[in-house]
């Protein structure tokens, strides 16, 4: 707030009004309401419902399938997060570096960001079509039959290779902008030091990043759990059946195909649990990091 | 001493050398990349102009142009679906309505709640300010049911509003114009009081002209995350007529496998080019805007 502010009480509380009434209608009413009926066993056919207490929770952590949509989760997780920032950095790098058309790669490398997930997933399915997709034929030379959408490991390799190509230009934008804030003295400082380049990258350049790096390391994680959903529907082509789902795509299968509105809500606390957890580790990390610049 | 014998100049150019393969290397790498990002989306537009039936035989084309009028003109103007009442102009429309209604509805809310919050002496400024920004932790796709059951209670299926609003309902772009306030001098609110102008006098011909590069950028980021929504439209309209480009897609292509007949790759292809072309070029375009707010946003 400012020191000199305006003295006025019906004012703020018109401007807020608007914002305050949109988030409690579609924000805090669904939120509890999620939590309320993720303690009941709603009837399918709409006969009211019952309490259960933890039962929902209970099932879903002794259910098999739900512990390996989990374990898949986890490790999708991992894999795009590790890859499209490993990716992100080393084209960010090369292209701080070189002297003439940083811009132009910055504009080749970047819109991507606009193509909408479950556009990239239609994008996968063509290039990885069983039969006759480029991937597929290419894999097909090495002997190696790719068959997306019947086999569990084919299908969640192509999820990994869209999420990673959809999500590595933020990750670029980030990671140039960060480089290029650097500045230029720091950078001849260390060039006067040591001259191998890789030295320093790692002495200098990389703890330098180092915030930008963990802020992505958040926004991943949130990206692959959650804006993955368009491009996993895609790429299944709206038949779970046998295929890899992450718990967001979980969690709308159960509530809208299977009609489980408790196991949903249960899911959708757990899932809101893992968001505060991300969040709060998030902010303690945030305030002890250390500015070199 | 000829010039080649100076070992001052063969070290020089040999340096020159080493530096000029280094950067070489450098390009290579990122060509390598902005390949990777171009060839899919390229592969796919360059089938757009194939028939079905050589989509469907030998897979994506990249040679052959001679269905392309056909293809984008079944996209825009022929009607499909199940109940065949939606053509691609129709969700081209209805994408712009999203994008458009989406990025507005965001940046008016959220300028006037921040004002309210950095510019009142509000005894309760603290508490909304938390209750704002409470929701930037849980995102949509969370409470995706529970919001649905609430929309649909309310009776907003298939309506602008049931679309838009709840998207609007977190504190995302309020967050950014409250950083931004927070970095105007103070002298600028002092000034303006001892002039004589009142808080909407303020507001108006002072802070809003003062944030329009703010407005530009979030509207922009705010725009391809309106036109790109993909889950909450697919619940939200079940109605044809009211589907954007992202959630109809899937309508078209998703016969690939069902029908009997050969599947509309070539439609399907040149929806998937339409609904890409709009954000791509906002972000290619106001590409520095795009960036600063994307970067400066999140700090």
């Amino acid at each position: 707030m400012k020191r000199a502010g305006f003295n006025l009480l019906w004012l703020p509380i018109v401007l807020l009004a608007p914002q305050l009434v949109i988030i409690g209608v579609f924000f805090y009413w669904p939120a509890l309401y999620a939590i309320r009926s993720s303690f009941y066993l709603e009837d399918p056919f709409g006969f009211g419902s019952t309490f259960v207490g933890a039962g929902n929770y209970i099932d879903l952590f002794s259910s098999a399938q739900y512990l390996k949509v989990a374990v898949f989760t986890v490790g999708f997780t991992g894999l795009v997060t590790f890859l499209s920032l490993s990716i992100a950095l080393v084209l960010a790098v090369k292209a701080d570096k070189i002297i003439r058309g940083t811009r132009v790669y910055r504009t080749l490398l970047m819109w991507v960001y606009a193509v909408a997930p479950p556009v990239a997933g239609f994008i996968g399915v063509m290039i990885f079509y069983q039969g006759n997709g480029p991937m597929t034929e290419l894999l097909a030379l090495f002997g190696y039959e790719f068959r997306l959408g019947v086999n569990y490991y084919d299908t969640a390799a192509a999820m990994v290779a869209v999420a990673t190509w959809n999500h590595i230009p933020v990750n670029f934008i980030f990671f140039l902008s960060g480089l290029q804030s650097i500045p230029q003295s720091v950078k001849e400082a260390a060039m006067i030091d040591n001259r191998s380049g890789a030295g320093r990258f790692w002495d200098i350049t990389f703890p330098l990043l180092a915030p930008t790096a963990f802020f992505l390391l958040i926004i991943n994680i949130t990206y692959a759990l959650f804006d993955t959903f368009g491009m996993i529907d895609a790429l299944v082509k709206g038949e779970p059946g046998n295929n890899p789902m992450t718990l967001v795509y979980k969690v709308y299968v159960d509530g809208f195909r299977g009609n489980d509105l408790g196991g949903s809500s249960a899911q959708s606390v757990i899932l809101m649990v893992l968001v505060l957890v991300l969040t709060v580790f998030q902010f303690r990390v945030m305030d002890r990091r250390i500015h070199y610049t | 001493m000829t010039a080649a014998a100076d070992p001052v100049l063969v070290a020089t150019s040999r340096v020159r050398r080493k530096l000029s393969w280094q950067t070489i290397a450098d390009h290579a790498i990122l060509i390598a990349g902005s390949l990777l990002m171009i060839l899919p989306v390229f592969a796919a537009f360059m089938t757009i102009g194939a028939s079905d039936v050589d989509i469907s035989r030998h897979g994506m084309q990249f040679t052959d142009g001679s269905h392309l009028a056909e293809n984008f003109s079944k996209a825009l103007f022929i009607q499909g679906g199940f109940t065949g009442a939606i053509t691609g102009s129709t969700m081209l429309l209805n994408s712009f309505i999203l994008g458009i209604g989406f990025a507005i509805g965001k940046i008016v809310f959220g300028m006037m709640a921040a004002y309210a919050i950095v510019y009142f002496r509000l005894r309760f400024a603290t508490f909304a300010f938390w209750v704002i920004f409470t929701t930037l932790l849980l995102p949509l796709e969370v409470r995706i049911l529970p919001t649905y059951e609430v929309v649909h209670g309310m009776g907003l299926i298939n309506t602008y509003t049931g679309l838009i609003v709840p998207l609007v309902a977190s504190a995302t772009a309020t967050f950014f114009f409250r950083q931004f306030f927070l970095s105007i001098p103070e002298e600028l609110v002092e000034a303006a009081r001892i002039d004589g102008a009142g808080p909407v006098k303020f507001f108006i011909d002072i802070l809003v002209p003062l944030s329009r590069t703010m407005i530009a950028a979030i509207f922009i980021i705010m725009f391809v995350y309106g036109w790109n929504q993909y889950l909450w439209p697919t619940l939200i309209t079940t109605d044809e007529a009211m589907f954007t480009l992202v959630r109809g897609i899937k309508q078209i292509y998703q016969s690939i496998d069902g029908g009997s007949d050969i599947p509309e790759f070539g439609r399907a292809l040149a929806l998937a080019f339409i609904a890409i072309l709009p954000p791509v070029l906002v972000v290619v375009i106001f590409q520095s805007w795009f960036v600063k707010g994307l970067v400066e946003s999140d700090k």
